[in-house]
């Protein structure tokens, strides 16, 4: 799919003869598609750059995209969709910005003529087609890897273990469940157990907005790792339609102790540990 | 052969594992904690796994077997100092290591010792009470 020696010349010579009115004029078709979205002086940066990078690699000889000489106009690529990734433009809004370089090229093959016309448009279509699908790649990936790096974040957030009182350590889950999740819990929650030697912990599952089998299991299952270790674990939170569905699912928790509230599993923790919890005398008043 | 060393301290017996269990340690482990048991009257014995990166079928069933034989001698068995990892990997594999009572640190366990002790203590003077009151 590479443009021969003479074609890349022809294309360099072309677009670097009339180096102003093509970037004008390019410039002009992505501001309308865009919409106003990014300003004219913005945009013309980015066309100029690609231009440089077109009309560099075209004087070196052939350009092929995935040849090395070509590592300046693929690095403009990459770095235009990737600014337009971050900035939540759309892959076409994205793409049509080098898809108008075909629109310029037109006007510009028309005007000049020549023998070979229709044969050097079809070429240099080719590229910016090629040019197109590569910027179209590199969007999704920057795409993919930031939905990597939330996940990641969402991973980190979302399980806190907190100290309650001495000795006492709860995980407030919210969210849903998965086998990952429940995963980084479990591993979570263990290792604080021997860090701050807590013998109790309360699993607080209120902001868990379903409860099927493999989410009981995954909760089961840290209760279970953590009795090896010798602290107890508490399951609180359980809101009413979660008790019903538990029951229908006809998930036994066995001797496990569950409450409702965190307030209620903390009293009942302290209750073990001895800590008195007696209630105040109302306060008079002045 | 290595042996695992038994250190006493006052009421308690503490085993703290440092090394991979094979056949023979197990079995000579086992021996020396029973004679050591009767020679010092001890009423706990404290397991530490710290150091235990896995913790197999047959570490598992060695820890049932000295808490059982332990049992029977009047001594409490208390194993701690599992690790997390060691936990999850025991739970996957279905071990719940039953009978057994566990503890995060040799801290804890010392405590636990002490109130099954005390508990045991408090109910033979209950005993004793008891007794007096019915025979006139």
């Amino acid at each position: 799919m590479a443009l021969s020696t003479e074609e890349s010349g022809r294309l360099a010579a072309l677009l670097s003869g009339q180096n102003e009115r093509v970037t004008t004029r390019w410039t002009e078709i992505v501001t309308s598609s865009l919409r106003g979205r990014l300003s004219q002086a913005e945009l013309r940066r980015q066309v100029q750059d690609l231009h440089s990078a077109i009309v560099a690699t075209g004087e070196q000889g052939t350009i092929d995209l995935s040849a090395d000489n070509a590592g300046e106009l693929r690095a403009a690529l990459s770095e235009l969709s990737r600014g337009r990734a971050r900035q939540g433009f759309s892959a076409t809004e994205t793409t049509i910005s080098i898809f108008a370089l075909k629109d310029v090229l037109a006007e510009l093959v028309q005007e000049s003529g020549g023998p070979n016309a229709l044969q050097d448009y079809v070429a240099f279509s080719k590229l910016v087609d090629e040019m197109g699908l590569f910027t179209f790649e590199s969007f999704v990936r920057t795409r993919e890897s930031l939905i990597a790096d939330q996940a990641e974040q969402l991973l980190e957030l979302s399980t806190p273990v907190v100290k309650l009182w001495e000795g006492v350590v709860a995980v407030p889950l919210v969210g849903t469940l998965d086998s990952a999740r429940a995963q980084v819990v479990m591993e979570r929650l263990l290792q604080t157990l021997v860090d701050t030697g807590s013998p109790y912990a309360i699993i607080d599952i209120t902001g868990v907005p379903a409860v099927d089998t493999q989410v009981a299991q995954h909760i089961l299952k840290t209760v279970v790792a953590a009795r090896l270790m010798g602290a107890d674990c508490i399951i609180s939170g359980i809101r009413p339609q979660i008790a019903q569905t538990i029951v229908a699912l006809g998930i036994e928790f066995g001797d496990i102790a569950t409450k409702a509230s965190l307030a209620d599993a903390l009293r009942h923790v302290l209750r073990l540990t001895g800590v008195e919890t007696a209630r105040r005398p109302p306060r008079r008043a002045v | 052969m290595e042996r695992v060393p038994i250190l006493k301290i006052g009421d308690i017996l503490l085993v703290s594992i440092q090394l991979d269990m094979s056949d023979q340690t197990a079995v000579q482990l086992q021996e020396d904690l029973a004679e050591r048991i009767v020679d010092t009257g001890c009423h706990g014995v404290i397991i530490d796994i710290t150091a235990l990166d896995i913790v197999d079928s047959f570490v598992g069933r060695m820890l049932s077997t000295i808490a059982s034989i332990s049992k029977v001698l009047d001594a409490e068995t208390v194993v701690v100092g599992m690790r997390p990892a060691v936990a999850i990997t025991l739970v996957e594999l279905g071990l719940s290591l039953n009978g057994i009572r566990t503890a995060l640190n040799v801290e804890r366990g010392m405590e636990l010792i002490a109130a099954a002790h005390a508990d045991e203590l408090d109910y033979q003077l209950d005993d004793d009470s008891d007794a007096e009151t019915a025979t006139p």
